[in-house]
C-alpha cells in the first residue's frame, strides 16, 4: 500500500507543474483575448469569438493529441509535457477569457459614466476602476476553473505525461489491482482540489472584507 | 496539411460511426445521469444522516475525482473484484456517475432557490412531500435548471472523447486509429476535431440563447 502510494506519488510533481503552468498561461493569454473579445473593431471581435467558441468546442482530449501527434510528427517534433502544456494552456485561455468578460460584464455601467463624468480616459477607467473590482469578482470562479483545470490534467496521461493518472495507470498494469490504484489516484486529484477551494475562500473572505469597509 | 477529398471521402464513414457512439454514450449518459442527480440532490437534502453522508460521497467523488480516473476505475479496477464490464456499459456508467455528481449541484441550487412560500404554501394546502417535490418545486427548479443542465451536456458530449483511454470506438479512437494507420495524424485528428465542433458550436449558440430567454423570464 506505500509503495502504491510512493509510486503514484511520483506523478504529483507534473500534475502541479501541468496544472499551475497552464493555468497561468492561460491567466495571462486571456487578458488580449478577452480585449479583442471587447474591442470596438469589428473583425477583431469576431476573430477572438470564434478563436474562443472553436478551442472551447473541441475536447482537451482531441486538442493534445492534435499538438502532440498532429504537429509534433509533421511540423516540429514536441516533448510530451510541452504538448500538455501548450494544449491546456490554449484551452485556459480561452476560458479565462470568458471568466474575465462575466466579471467585467457584472461591473455596474455607471461605474464607466462616473469614471468619463471625472474625465478618467479608458485605460485609467480599466485599470484604476473596473478591473479591480472585476478582479474581485473573477477569483471565486478562476478559483474553481483551476480546480477543473487540474482535473482535466489527467488527460496528459494520454500523451505520455508521467503525472498522477498516468502513474496510476501503470502501477494497475504493473500490480493487477486496478481498484485500489485508481481509488488512491481519484483520493489524490480530491486532495489537491481542497488547498485550492480553501485558499479561494480565505481570498475571497479578504477581498469581501476591503469592499464592506 | 488539410486531408484531400480522397482521404475524407475514406475516413468520413468510419469517424462519423464513431461519432455515432460518442452520440450514443452521451444520450445515455445524460438519460441515466439526470434523474441519478435528482436522487442525490434530494439524497443530500434529506433529514437521515445516512441518506445524507452516502449522497454527499457520491456527489463529491463523482464531481472530485477527473473522469477519466471514474472510467479507468469503473473499467481497470472493478475487474478485479470479478464484475468485468465491456468498454460501453463502464463508459456509460462512469460518465452517468459524473452526470449525477454534477448536475445534483445544479439541481440542489435550483431546488433551494425557489422561495420558502412555495414549499408553505405546498404544506398549508396539505400536499404531501412527494406531491409537494413533483407539482411544486420541481416544475418550478427545472426551469431555472435547465440552462445549466444542457451547459453541462456539451461537457459530457466532450467528455465522452476520454473513452479512448478504455478503448471504446468513439470518434478520437477513430481519429487515432487513421492517423496510426496512414500516419496522416494531422488531418484525421483535424477532421475529428471540426465533427466535434460542429456538434459542440451550434450547442453553446443554443444554451446561450436558452440562458437569455431563462434570465428574461426569471426578471418578469
Amino acid at each position: 500500500m506505500s509503495a502504491d502510494l510512493l509510486a503514484i506519488l511520483r506523478g504529483l510533481p507534473w500534475t502541479v507543474a501541468l496544472t499551475l503552468g497552464a493555468f497561468f498561461a492561460g491567466a495571462l493569454l486571456g487578458v488580449p483575448l478577452v480585449a479583442a473579445r471587447q474591442s470596438r473593431i469589428l473583425p477583431l471581435r469576431f476573430l477572438a469569438m470564434v478563436f474562443i467558441q472553436i478551442v472551447r468546442g473541441i475536447p482537451p482530449i482531441l486538442w493534445l493529441f492534435i499538438i502532440f501527434f498532429g504537429l509534433g510528427m509533421s511540423v516540429f517534433p514536441i516533448s510530451p509535457f510541452n504538448a500538455a502544456l501548450a494544449g491546456l494552456g490554449l484551452i485556459a485561455a480561452a476560458n479565462m477569457a470568458e471568466i474575465y468578460r462575466g466579471a467585467l460584464a457584472s461591473i455596474h455601467f455607471g461605474q464607466w459614466e462616473a469614471s468619463s463624468a471625472l474625465n478618467l480616459g479608458r485605460w485609467s477607467t480599466l485599470t484604476d476602476v473596473v478591473a479591480p473590482q472585476a478582479f474581485r469578482v473573477a477569483l471565486p470562479s478562476a478559483a474553481s476553473y483551476l480546480i477543473g483545470l487540474m482535473k482535466e490534467t489527467a488527460v496528459a496521461s494520454t500523451i505520455g505525461v508521467s503525472e498522477l493518472a498516468f502513474q496510476g495507470n501503470q502501477l494497475s498494469q504493473l500490480t493487477f489491482r486496478g481498484l485500489e490504484v485508481f481509488a488512491l489516484v481519484g483520493m489524490f486529484y480530491i486532495l489537491l482540489s481542497l488547498p485550492v477551494a480553501w485558499l479561494s475562500r480565505v481570498a475571497d473572505g479578504y477581498l469581501q472584507a476591503k469592499v464592506a469597509r | 496539411m488539410l486531408p484531400s477529398l480522397e482521404e475524407l471521402s475514406a475516413w468520413l464513414p468510419d469517424l462519423l460511426s464513431g461519432l455515432s457512439i460518442s452520440l450514443q454514450v452521451t444520450a445515455l449518459s445524460l438519460l441515466i445521469g439526470i434523474p441519478f442527480g435528482l436522487l442525490l440532490a434530494l439524497g443530500v437534502l434529506a433529514k437521515s444522516r445516512l441518506t445524507k453522508i452516502l449522497a454527499l460521497f457520491l456527489v463529491e467523488v463523482g464531481r472530485g475525482a477527473p473522469a477519466l480516473v471514474l472510467l479507468q476505475f469503473i473499467y481497470f479496477g472493478l475487474p478485479t473484484t470479478g464484475l468485468t464490464l465491456g468498454s460501453f456499459t463502464a463508459a456509460v456508467i462512469a460518465l452517468a456517475w459524473n452526470t449525477g455528481a454534477y448536475t445534483s449541484e445544479i439541481i440542489r441550487a435550483s431546488l433551494q432557490s425557489i422561495p420558502h412560500g412555495q414549499r408553505e404554501a405546498a404544506v398549508a394546502i396539505g400536499l404531501n412531500r412527494l406531491d409537494a417535490l413533483r407539482y411544486v418545486l420541481l416544475p418550478q427548479g427545472l426551469r431555472v435548471a435547465l440552462p445549466a443542465l444542457l451547459a453541462f451536456s456539451i461537457l459530457i458530449f466532450q467528455g465522452t472523447s476520454l473513452c479512448f483511454t478504455i478503448a471504446l470506438p468513439e470518434l478520437v479512437s477513430r481519429a487515432y486509429e487513421i492517423g496510426s494507420n496512414t500516419f496522416r495524424y494531422f488531418p484525421a485528428l483535424l477532421a475529428a476535431g471540426v465533427l466535434y465542433a460542429s456538434i459542440s458550436i451550434p450547442a453553446a449558440l443554443v444554451v446561450s440563447h436558452v440562458e437569455k430567454r431563462a434570465g428574461s423570464y426569471a426578471q418578469r
